[in-house]
């Protein structure tokens, strides 16, 4: 079985619809499971008080905010190279979500920082790549809406989402290209010592699971609403030239 | 049963409600959309099943 059979979007609907109901209530699972436990049974930084709770919800937007990116830059790439429609629709449908995880992103950031920094914001090299990834969605999105014929607006996208990229990547490693500015560096660490307490730790990881379900979820779903909405498309378009 | 938020109660409340705001209104967003879009389909694929004239 080869990865290529679900360019076929009738394989693509059959295979997510019966995958959807279970990747939907693990989201659910994880994430309620992550906010209450981080919300109500974790205590506060001894630093940063309780805005510590602000973390669960900051840093998995983020990440999923990158890593959505990086989806649909992998799904452009096949669009570019393989021509198949269902990547491209796939790249079209995460857009809405990554742009939406990047303002919970932007929006948390703010409020965590007003009482941190003494400030809403600052042009700090990691929230400024930040705003411009969230600018690089709307640019996306807005391209798809303004051109008519899918496969040109296909190729035009994926050619932003490649320039994007580099900011997507700034928006990762700001910190370390630039050691200035207001943001820490990487909470979380594969090393021990550098990584957050356990205390923070494990309802962080439930709640990162629980992002990370719920972008698949959504893209598979809106997945198929695009490969739906393209067939109708081209069923109308067949409809007025009878 | 709530935690003491004390100073910070705003900052924490609010992200709360923005994020999970944000959150349910991209799921419904998405649902809705896909609920639309099914009907759509089905409307037209039954439309262009029918002999024409």
């Amino acid at each position: 079985m080869s990865i290529w059979e679900y360019a076929n979007p009738v394989k693509f609907i059959r295979t997510t619809d019966k995958v959807l109901p279970w990747i939907s209530v693990g989201a659910v699972l994880c994430l309620v499971t992550g906010l209450v436990w981080g919300f109500f049974f974790t205590p506060d930084d001894f630093r940063q008080g309780s805005t510590v709770k602000i973390f669960y919800l900051h840093v998995p937007a983020a990440m999923m905010a990158i890593n959505a990116w990086v989806m649909m830059l992998v799904a452009s790439l096949v669009w570019i190279i393989r021509r198949h429609h269902v990547s491209a629709l796939a790249a079209r449908a995460a857009a809405p979500v990554g742009a939406t995880f990047t303002l919970i992103a932007l929006a948390t950031g703010a409020l965590w920082g007003q009482p941190m920094w003494g400030t809403w914001w600052a042009w700090d090299p990691r929230l400024t790549s930040f705003l411009v990834l969230f600018l690089f969605y709307l640019g996306y999105m807005a391209l798809w809406s303004a051109i008519e014929n899918d496969d040109t607006a296909a190729d035009l996208t994926s050619i932003l989402c490649l320039v994007g990229s580099v900011f997507a990547i700034l928006s990762r490693y700001a910190v370390l290209f630039w050691n200035q500015g207001l943001h820490q560096g990487a909470s979380l660490s594969l090393d021990k010592e550098e990584n957050v307490a356990d205390v923070f730790w494990y309802p962080a990881l439930v709640c990162i699971a629980g992002f990370v379900l719920l972008f698949i979820a959504l893209v598979f779903l809106r997945t198929q609403t695009e490969i739906r909405a393209r067939r109708a498309r081209a069923l109308m378009a067949r409809e007025r030239q009878a | 049963m709530m935690p003491e938020l004390g100073k910070y109660a705003f900052a924490v409340l609010a992200s709360y409600g923005v994020g999970l705001g944000l959150l349910a209104g991209l799921v419904i967003a998405s649902i809705a959309r896909s609920r639309r879009v099914r009907a759509e389909l089905e409307q037209i694929e039954e439309r262009s099943k029918r002999p024409h004239g």
